[in-house]
């Protein structure tokens, strides 16, 4: 048995093959689970995409490297499932490209951060995370809320982002600049808009306090505020997942 | 190429190689070596068979042990839940007047309280649940929407100005940016309302100011402050007559409430937390106003 290998390396051909054969184990075991993928990512159909100012708002969070301290994935753990509430499914990472799951807690996870907070407390956290939490060791970002937020390449970025698979429409496209102002501006006509393509559940609220005036801050709140808000698929019973 | 020179002091064969005399051996891999090899392997084979391993098109080997990551974590939450029925149980159906006459349920609230407040409602009203300027002290007497178990309890389940449909709304109006009261008015309702806390700071405060302050007072404020600015927890209007203020009692914040209005928003918990949550944490802090006076 243990000569195959003495006979083998003397035959090039053979040897050729026998590489070739061990190295694609690899790459096979990699690939074949994406054929399984209907029983890895579960159905999600209420699921919504992301808005330009949320998508704004992500950029921000990864720009300033959230991501290092803040998981966005629950696991499988009972004191995981009874902090943050029910465990993260790869369908409500479908639209994140990247996906921003991470891997180091030195903050909370925010998976299922949206809607847990009001605005004013996001506002006052970025600006001086000491002023809620006296015990943080977060960073402060309060130039956010004085820079204002760049909105004319949002459309480029959907269209980057439909490329690879999110079901942004023309329509969405060609206004993602206005609808990124809507948002932020409550009771203009920009903000009929974005309920009109985003539905009625979207969030359109001045989220850094200051309607009219599109700050970085308003971007990454807006983020912050859908956070595990996309679908309902997680909080249905687990029976109904993945059967 | 036959090579049948063997090494007479290892006994093992060479490779034929040679370099200035010095020849090359081919010893063996070690039986050692071999054996951990087999034993990764036969580990490798049965953990293939025991667990979930390989995709098979539209499903995967689901493994002879049924481990599944999902169904363990949801074992595990119910056999926790299972372990805390017996006094769980008792929170749920009980009423707030019973739970607060026993001493071991609401020792099993001052137990748990601290850790759900932690987790859900310190980031705003801080881990000693004494507030923040904009966030409410819950550790005062002074409740927005009423103090008692049940009111707290309706609370945290619709939140305040809120998206849920059954949500507390309340908006103080911006009388100054609006244009409802001038500058010399809001002036004088300022040390009016000073006034009414700080017996101390109204002699200084001049008598003609407090005076004009009440008649601006009683023609604006009092649908929710009330005649006698106690508030009105029906409203969610604050008393203005203690000494516990969410955003500032001095002169300038004042001035900037009526200015240009509050509206704070506490989101809604329904769904998040379950009846029995907003219980005992309704229970907690009710309990912690009674320990710290």
């Amino acid at each position: 048995m243990f000569g195959i290998h003495y006979r083998l390396e003397r035959k090039t051909i053979g040897f050729l093959l026998a590489i070739v054969g061990v190295a694609s184990i690899g790459g096979a075991v990699e690939i074949a689970p994406l054929f399984t993928i209907h029983q890895t990512v579960e159905d999600a159909p209420d699921m919504r995409v992301y808005t330009p100012l949320e998508i704004a708002g992500r950029n921000i969070y990864i720009r300033e490297g959230c991501y290092a301290c803040h998981s966005q994935m629950i696991r499988t753990l009972r004191d995981e499932v009874e902090r943050y509430g029910p465990y993260s499914l790869a369908v409500e990472s479908k639209y994140d490209h990247p996906m921003l799951w991470g891997s180091k807690r030195t903050g909370p996870d925010l998976a299922r951060l949206g809607a847990k907070y009001s605005d004013e407390w996001h506002v006052t956290h970025l600006n001086n995370p000491r002023d809620v939490v006296p015990q943080s060791v977060m960073p402060h970002y309060s130039w956010l809320g004085r820079t204002a937020l760049r909105s004319d390449d949002l459309g480029a970025h959907l269209a980057a982002l439909r490329k690879v698979g999110v079901p942004y429409t023309d329509d969405m496209i060609a206004n993602a600049t206005a609808d990124a102002y809507g948002q932020a501006a409550p009771d203009t006509s920009y903000a009929e808009g974005v309920t009109k393509r985003y539905g009625e559940a979207t969030n359109v609220r001045a989220f850094d306090g200051r309607p009219g005036n599109l700050t970085e801050l308003d971007a990454l709140v807006a983020y912050l505020q859908i956070l595990g808000k996309l679908t309902d698929a997680a909080h249905k019973p687990v029976a109904a997942i993945g059967d | 190429m036959a090579i049948e020179e063997r090494d007479p002091i290892t006994g093992y064969s060479t490779t034929g190689h040679e370099w200035n005399g010095i020849k090359e051996l081919n010893t063996p891999v070690p039986r050692v070596i071999y054996f951990f090899l087999i034993v990764t392997a036969l580990f490798a084979v049965s953990y293939w068979i025991l667990m979930p391993a390989w995709p098979l098109g539209v499903t995967y080997t689901k493994g002879l042990l049924g481990i599944d990551q999902r169904k363990t974590v949801n074992e595990s939450v119910k056999l926790a839940a299972l372990e805390r029925s017996a006094w769980t149980k008792r929170i749920e159906t009980e009423t707030f007047t019973q739970i607060q006459a026993a001493p071991e349920l609401m020792s099993a609230v001052r137990q748990t309280g601290p850790a759900l407040f932690g987790d859900n409602c310190a980031a705003c009203h801080g881990a000693t649940a004494q507030g923040g300027k904009g966030f409410p002290n819950l550790t005062t007497t002074a409740w927005l929407w009423g103090g008692d178990p049940q009111a707290i309890s309706d609370t945290i389940r619709t939140g305040i100005n809120s998206t849920h449909k059954d949500s507390r709304t309340s908006q103080m109006m911006a009388f100054g940016r609006d244009g409802l009261l001038k500058k010399d008015e809001i002036d004088n309702v300022v040390a009016y309302v000073r006034s009414l806390s700080s017996a101390s700071a109204a002699p200084a405060l001049a008598a003609t100011k407090i005076a004009a302050g009440k008649a601006v007072f009683t023609a604006n404020c009092v649908a929710c402050h009330s005649d006698n600015a106690k508030g009105n927890t029906e409203l969610g209007a604050p008393d203005l007559t203690d000494h516990v203020w969410i955003y500032g009692g001095d002169a300038e914040t004042i001035f900037m409430t009526i200015w240009g209005g509050r509206q704070g928003h506490m989101p809604s918990w329904d769904g998040r937390l379950s009846t029995l949550d907003r219980k005992i944490l309704a229970l907690y802090l009710v309990d912690l106003r009674r320990v710290t006076p």
